[in-house]
């Protein structure tokens, strides 16, 4: 009998073949196979935000193998010498032998810390992208609207986190946070006790916050995460203008092989920086804060650096308080009510809004599928730079008795500088986004219309001084090209448009052979023969 | 007695005082008469002087020790100009330095607050002028003067001490301004709980004994002697202690924190992302 002869080759087919006989999967890959992504730096950035997300669930699950969020009084008998003997909560102390007796432990809560800040920042720096370029007008609002959703999500999630090693300095933020919610008027109080199931601290809060961090909120960012990632397949993911691209085809990559290979190195790439920075800058140092007392409050106590700016807030909040009677009943409204309750309203609410509110000002009803460069839109340029400056304002004040100790400066003349800050700084960053956006424009035009600048200087007969400019395109009698701005960079360089060689491709190390090919003559007229001048 | 009758009685003196004799004195006489009132007016001023001036024997000429007397030489050459001769103070430069004690002058002189270099809203720690000798013999010299807190002896403050009870103590009573991980934090207008990082063990002791500055004094009856010697050993232990999470980035909190993930984790992605993407 013949032995049946194996054909290693066709292996992966014939299997395939037994999978799509059975699945049907092969006309939806083919489609997903082919889903084109547009090709550019800024597009990445979502999915720096995506891929800590992944980092955060993998390393949140290792940690919720020997968390244990108890809020029973124990004493620590662990292997950190300074706290020994010390009470403290189950929750600490199993946070402490987390970091210090399970292998690998303290590098696996900094690679959480660490990727949850990654996280955030990754969402705000997307954020800015889209903002900024236009992405997220019709049809994108709504996925606009998620990604604000994810923000505060995000923000949720990571209070809670901060919150849950029961160490001083989650004690003092979760102490902030209660003081907060109290602040609320009229419903305060009940919705504080109903959190903390009574008093601060109470004994419950760390198991509520536990299960929202673990499992309500993480949950609600993937659904959220979903939704996002199925609006950016179903309505296409927008390009920038430029050479062959329209509102209606996008111009890239396909799915396969190309993009896929490119973000599952992209994903390596942000899972090795999350690794790199838990190796090299620790974060949190919880056993330095000790179990948490209400009467302890360590100086530089701040959130992380995404809720630093409701710190911020707050420090600048001038000591207002507003007493009234009401049906006979006293009230008053404490000052930190308007900057931890009423300023994140309004920074929900006006982001949540802005692609409407644009709409309507603009009266542009249209679908966007292209870009567009901050510059050619200078108003929502200056708004945007005027969010960014805001925020950053409130941003350093979060951290100004830090800022104020390590640069010497008065720490009050901080604090008024931010207060000043915050009222001036925006408008002025609005006015010179506005004025540079425009001079932008303007260069742009100019350079379509007169050519670019050559950097040879010639000189007419008549004694006269001029620059050779390179026209773009066709010139007209007064040496001017009829080009259109295509709503994409300009070349301004003679480099640009092929006054030298090309340059060889690579990034590191060079990814092809230079061309063999004439190098063209330097544009420089020949020197007329120099002839001895003598004096006879 | 009437007002009357006193006025009648004064004009009666006044008037016996002004009558004439009526035989004039001769000329040696008068004489003889205005010597022996000057004599007499003399001795009663002298005698008065005498009498109530403290007697030159009743001053206090301390016999200092040997010490004291090396910090006198020191106090009159460097300190004298502000805080005044015997350390009385001098209004607008200096205050008086009577009953501060011996732990005082070593805080401040041996970590190089003192001579102070300009008048702030406070003196910063720098390279000290004075020896740990000669500050202690400064210390003598004030100490001799008016008294004060002392120093036990020794430089080891804190081999004692429990290492984990001075945490807890740290950190109800220092943390608040000198932080968590005592790298100092900001007070108000431009004043500032300095960094743990360089204090010795008899600095941090004098600091807790004597509340240079803003800082509280933490006396023997709010911090014990072996409290503060906890203290003291769990700063020096959380000082000795590397970072086991890897740099610390100056143990200041979540600010430099912030700070790394834009410029290292953002910067670098940002990075990646444009040598990614470029390679199309």
């Amino acid at each position: 009998m013949r032995r049946r002869k194996i054909d290693v080759a066709a292996l992966p087919g014939a299997a395939a073949t037994q999978v799509d006989d059975r699945l049907t999967l092969a006309t939806p890959l083919r489609k997903a196979f082919n889903k084109v992504f547009p090709d550019h730096w800024s597009f990445l950035l979502g999915e720096i935000a995506l891929y800590s997300f992944i980092v955060l669930l993998l390393t949140g699950t290792f940690l919720a193998f020997f968390f244990d969020p108890s809020m029973q009084d124990v004493q620590y008998n662990g292997s950190f010498t300074p706290l020994r003997g010390v009470q403290m909560s189950q929750a600490y102390s199993s946070s402490l032998h987390l970091s210090f007796d399970v292998r690998g432990g303290l590098f696996l809560r900094q690679m959480h810390h660490w990727a949850a800040l990654l996280f955030m920042a990754a969402i705000i720096v997307h954020m800015l992208r889209v903002f900024f370029t236009g992405a997220f007008r019709k049809p994108r609002e709504l996925n606009w609207i998620v990604g604000i959703l994810l923000f505060w999500m995000g923000f949720l999630e990571g209070f809670c986190g901060y919150s849950l090693p029961d160490d001083a300095l989650s004690g003092t933020g979760l102490r902030i946070a209660s003081a907060i919610v109290l602040s609320i008027p009229l419903v305060g109080s009940w919705v504080a006790t109903s959190l903390f199931g009574g008093e601060f601290p109470g004994d419950v809060i760390l198991d509520r916050l536990y299960i929202t961090h673990v499992l309500l909120v993480p949950g609600a960012i993937l659904a959220l995460i979903t939704v996002h990632l199925a609006l950016l397949v179903k309505q296409m993911h927008t390009q920038w203008p430029g050479p062959g691209r329209t509102n209606r085809n996008v111009i890239g990559v396909r799915m396969f092989p190309g993009f896929a290979v490119k973000t599952t190195g992209f994903f390596m790439m942000v899972f090795a920086t999350i690794a790199l920075l838990a190796g090299v800058f620790q974060i949190n140092p919880i056993w330095l804060f000790g179990p948490y007392r209400p009467a302890v409050v360590s100086a530089a106590s701040q959130p992380d650096w995404y809720v630093m700016f409701l710190d911020g807030s707050t420090r600048l909040m001038p000591a207002w308080e507003i007493r009234f009677h009401l049906a006979g009943h006293a009230y008053m409204i404490p000052a930190v009510f308007w900057p931890t309750v009423v300023l994140p309203g309004l920074l929900t609410v006006l982001p949540l809004l802005y692609p409407f509110l644009e709409a309507r000002f603009t009266k542009d009803r249209q679908h966007h599928h292209l870009l567009q460069r901050p510059r050619d839109v200078p108003l929502r340029t200056g708004l945007g730079a005027m969010a960014v400056t805001f925020y950053l304002v409130l941003f350093v004040s979060g951290g100004n008795d830090v800022i104020a100790d390590k640069f010497n400066i008065s720490l009050n003349a901080m604090t008024w500088a931010g207060r000043i800050g915050l009222l001036i700084l925006p408008p002025l960053a609005y006015y010179l986004a506005y004025r540079i956006s425009l001079g932008l424009q303007q260069h742009d035009r100019e350079v379509l219309a007169h050519g670019i600048e050559t950097g040879i200087i010639k000189r007419a007969p008549d004694g006269r001084f001029y620059e050779v400019h390179q026209p773009l395109g066709p010139v007209d009698e007064h040496g001017h090209s009829a080009l259109e701005y295509q709503g994409w960079s300009v070349p301004k360089k003679m480099n640009r448009v092929g006054a030298l060689v090309p340059a060889i491709r690579g990034f590191f190390f060079p990814v092809e052979r230079a061309p063999e090919r004439e190098l063209p003559e330097a544009p420089i007229s020949p020197a007329p023969d120099r002839q001895e001048i003598s004096s006879h | 007695m009437t007002p009357g009758d006193e006025a009648g009685r004064r004009r009666g003196f006044v008037a016996r005082l002004r009558t004439r004799r009526s035989v004039p004195r001769g000329r040696l006489q008068r004489r003889v008469f205005a010597g022996a009132r000057l004599v007499l007016a003399l001795a009663l001023v002298g005698g008065l002087y005498a009498g109530l001036t403290p007697h030159a024997s009743a001053e206090d000429t301390p016999t200092l020790s040997g010490a004291a007397a090396e910090g006198k030489a020191l106090y009159d050459r460097s300190c004298i100009s502000c805080h005044g001769e015997n350390a009385q103070g001098v209004p607008g430069r200096g205050p008086s330095l009577l009953g501060l004690g011996s732990a005082a002058v070593e805080f401040q002189v041996t970590t190089g607050r003192m001579p102070l270099t300009m008048q702030g809203a406070q003196a910063e720690r720098k390279p000290p002028v004075f020896t740990d000798d000669q500050a202690r013999m400064l210390g003598a010299y004030i100490q001799a003067l008016g008294g004060g807190p002392q120093l036990p002896p020794g430089n080891d403050l804190h081999s004692q001490g429990d290492i984990a009870q001075g945490g807890d103590l740290f950190r109800v009573n220092c943390a608040a301004c000198h932080a968590f991980g005592t790298g100092g934090g900001a007070l108000s207008s431009g004043k500032s709980a300095p960094s743990l990082g360089e204090a010795t063990d008899r600095q941090m002791y004098a600091a807790m004994l004597t509340g240079p500055q803003n800082m509280p004094v933490f006396g023997d009856n709010q911090l014990s002697p072996q409290e503060k010697e906890d203290i003291i050993a769990y700063v020096q232990n959380l000082k000795s202690d590397q970072d086991p999470g890897g740099f610390g980035l100056g143990k200041l909190g979540p600010v430099p924190e912030a700070l790394v993930i834009f410029l290292v984790g953002i910067v670098f992605l940002v990075v990646v992302s444009l040598w990614i993407a470029g390679k199309s």
